[in-house]
């Protein structure tokens, strides 16, 4: 499993799949890890993403308005995958689509396709035994979110059935950038490792250098979603690989 | 029947395989702190006997079981009784739940309360007991549902509630949970959400159930006082499906009396037209929206599909996980009416009865309308009048042509 962070702090890219395009998400996914991402984490456009702040609603909104569907986010996948074989792959999504492909069907696919691994924003590990079997059984690393608000045994779940990394949210909310990290993230992060050796990424709210540099202080990795969303949302598609190449570079200061 | 595709299923909070918890993990702490909250509270003695009193001289409960003579005998079938929960405080049965909800955020030390709402009743009745107890109140609305339904933004405003207007996606009830759920997982130390119907992550769906089976207990007792025997069938129309699961929550064992639910058919059975989850080809499969695994409307993608209903309070994608259960066992049928029905409805029971339901009750009305003539003298058909129409008039006034003796449709 290529998910691994040689240079500190790792970079995980979020992009959504299908935003402008799917020919344009694999551009910028290829320029991403061109220019310093250690994991690409390909979103499947949710017509009802409840987790996300308006940034990442505005770009589902315009891939599914597109008819993006999970089927085509795992061809990008796979052609990512022949591209890159030395990025990791992450596929992120909300559990509808997947439920709707069904959950074997999935993984097989995702396996295939040669995704590294699968987070499902709204899958927590009290509901995930058909999920874990599903990943296991296709060796496919299940990446599961840790809050602040997690008291220490969920902590410790989290960890357990985590592979590949852990992602730890920052703070409470949705996502989006902001202009300060809250000390939460150091807090979560802490306690997790006391449950876990797994490189530990944090994200939401992370935008720039500074953020990445100041979470490679406590962290493995910092997850770059909403920035870098954004950017696409505001460059002429035939732009935006470049852009994205480019802004990547500099958040590694 | 059940999607082998379905998530695996803990225990916890489940209607068979209905139910469950699909939230982000930064609501996690919250539902356990309120399933423990909710689980306390309602073995506590005290707890239970304020709510009993407020629900008694606040909100007018027991509501009256009223005999609707001159309709049964115009249908000239069953005898048709309707369980009056319009006439509660607020017009609308959705007081109890959100009474019960805000005393327990009073229990949990929880002083800033938010709330979604599609036809607005929901929002009222929470900005009402807000009200009553002190507490800061946001209440988020879809756009769409705020043009229909002004008179109850106002009211909401009137009592003290902030309401935000949401724009996304329909910008109807959907889009205001979505909202309300970020809010919610950004202000989660602090905000309790009083959810509206029995839909949502667990202990949502059981404890809106919890607070509002007080329907069909009064309900039970009125009927064998009145008639001497449990009723034919029990007719309440389905949106999320809370004052349909409390008007058949204490008769699920009492196997002989018909459950049926009535969902919006909206204006046709296209996907995109109507909110009927349970409809055959309908476009409502197993899946996961909004915190809970039920029924939900979807196109092969597993993308959540808009709805319409000219109620604003049945226009929903999903169901409550239970009704999920009470459908595939066949407990309960679901069968649907369409905008026009519903319409036609409101101005039958107006007109015979001197009642004016709500858009969303009328639908139930629609459906005992149909069903009465096919029984016989002595079946008992009671109706879940869920709420009173006042919030309605002006798209009443927009699609009814009224004169003198005669309505027209006007569309």
């Amino acid at each position: 499993m290529p998910i691994n962070f040689p240079k500190k702090p790792g970079l995980v890219i979020y992009l959504t799949a299908g935003d402008p395009n799917l020919a344009t998400t694999r551009d910028i996914a290829l320029a991403a890890i061109d220019n310093g991402a250690d994991v690409i984490e390909l979103g499947v456009p949710f017509s009802d993403p409840l987790a996300d702040g308006p940034v990442i609603q505005r770009a589902s909104e315009r891939a599914v308005a597109k008819g993006t569907r999970l089927a085509d986010v795992l061809g990008v996948a796979k052609e990512l995958r022949k591209a890159r074989p030395q990025a990791g792959l992450i596929l992120f999504s909300y559990l509808n689509p997947v439920v709707r492909m069904g959950m074997k069907a999935f993984s097989a696919k995702a396996a295939e396709a040669g995704a590294d691994g699968v987070l499902l924003t709204d899958m927590i590990v009290e509901e995930a035994g058909e999920y874990l079997d599903a990943m296991h059984a296709n060796k496919l690393a299940p990446v599961f979110l840790a809050a602040p608000t997690s008291p220490d045994e969920r902590l410790k779940a989290i960890a357990e059935n985590s592979q590949g990394f852990v992602y730890a949210i920052s703070r409470t909310g949705i996502t989006g950038t902001q202009s300060h990290l809250t000390g939460d993230a150091g807090d979560v992060v802490t306690r997790l490792k006391k449950f876990t050796k797994l490189p530990i990424a944090v994200g939401f709210g992370i935008s720039n250098a500074e953020h990445v540099r100041a979470v490679g202080e406590f962290a493995d990795a910092a997850v770059v979603g909403s920035a870098i969303v954004q950017l696409i949302e505001k460059t002429a598609p035939q732009d935006a690989a470049a852009a994205a190449g480019k802004f990547v570079a500099g958040l590694r200061g | 029947m059940v999607s082998p595709a379905g998530p695996v299923r803990s225990a916890v909070g489940r209607f068979g395989v209905y139910g469950g918890r699909y939230v982000p993990e930064t609501l996690m702490a919250a539902l356990e702190e309120l399933e423990a909250a909710y689980n306390q509270a309602k073995d506590d003695a005290a707890f239970q006997a304020e709510l009993a009193d407020l629900l008694h001289n606040y909100c007018g409960r027991p509501t009256p079981l009223y005999f609707a003579k001159r309709l049964s005998e115009q249908l000239g079938g069953a005898k048709i009784y309707l369980k009056r929960e319009d006439l509660l405080h607020t017009g609308a049965h959705k007081i109890n739940n959100a009474l019960g909800q805000g005393l327990l955020a009073r229990r949990m030390g929880k002083q800033r309360i938010i709330a979604e709402t599609g036809a607005g009743q929901h929002g009222v009745a929470t900005a009402t007991v807000c009200a009553l107890l002190g507490m800061e109140c946001v209440v988020y609305m879809g756009e769409e549902d705020m043009r229909r339904q002004e008179l109850n933004v106002y009211r909401m405003r009137l009592l003290g509630a902030e309401v935000r207007g949401v724009s996304a996606g329909s910008a109807t009830l959907k889009d205001a949970i979505s909202e309300a759920m970020r809010d919610w997982v950004t202000n989660v130390r602090t905000t309790f959400y009083i959810l509206g119907s029995a839909l949502g992550a667990h202990p949502y769906p059981t404890m809106v159930r919890d607070f509002h089976r007080v329907i069909s207990k009064e309900a039970k007792q009125q009927l064998m006082e009145q008639e001497g025997k449990l009723p034919t069938a029990i007719v309440a129309c389905v949106g999320g499906g809370s004052n349909a699961i409390g008007a058949f929550y204490e008769f699920l064992n009492d196997t002989n009396v018909q459950l049926i639910g009535v969902e919006a058919g909206g204006r046709g059975p296209k996907l995109g037209d109507h909110a009927a989850r349970f409809a055959k080809d309908g476009g409502g499969i197993p899946g996961v929206l909004q915190g809970t695994y039920s029924y939900v409307l979807q196109d092969d993608a597993g993308q959540i599909a808009l709805t319409h209903s000219v109620s604003a309070g049945l226009d929903y994608a999903s169901v409550g996980p239970e009704h999920a259960m009470l459908h595939d066992s066949g407990r309960a049928t679901y069968t649907s009416a369409t905008d026009d029905e519903a319409l036609k409805a409101v101005v039958t029971l107006a007109r015979t009865e001197g009642i004016l339901p709500a858009l969303e009750s009328a639908h139930a009305v629609a459906e005992a309308i149909k069903l009465a003539p096919t029984m016989r003298k002595t079946d008992v058909l009671m109706v879940n009048l869920s709420g009173r129409g006042d919030k309605d008039m002006r798209i009443l006034s927009k699609e009814l042509h009224v004169s003198g003796a005669s309505v027209e449709a006007k569309g």
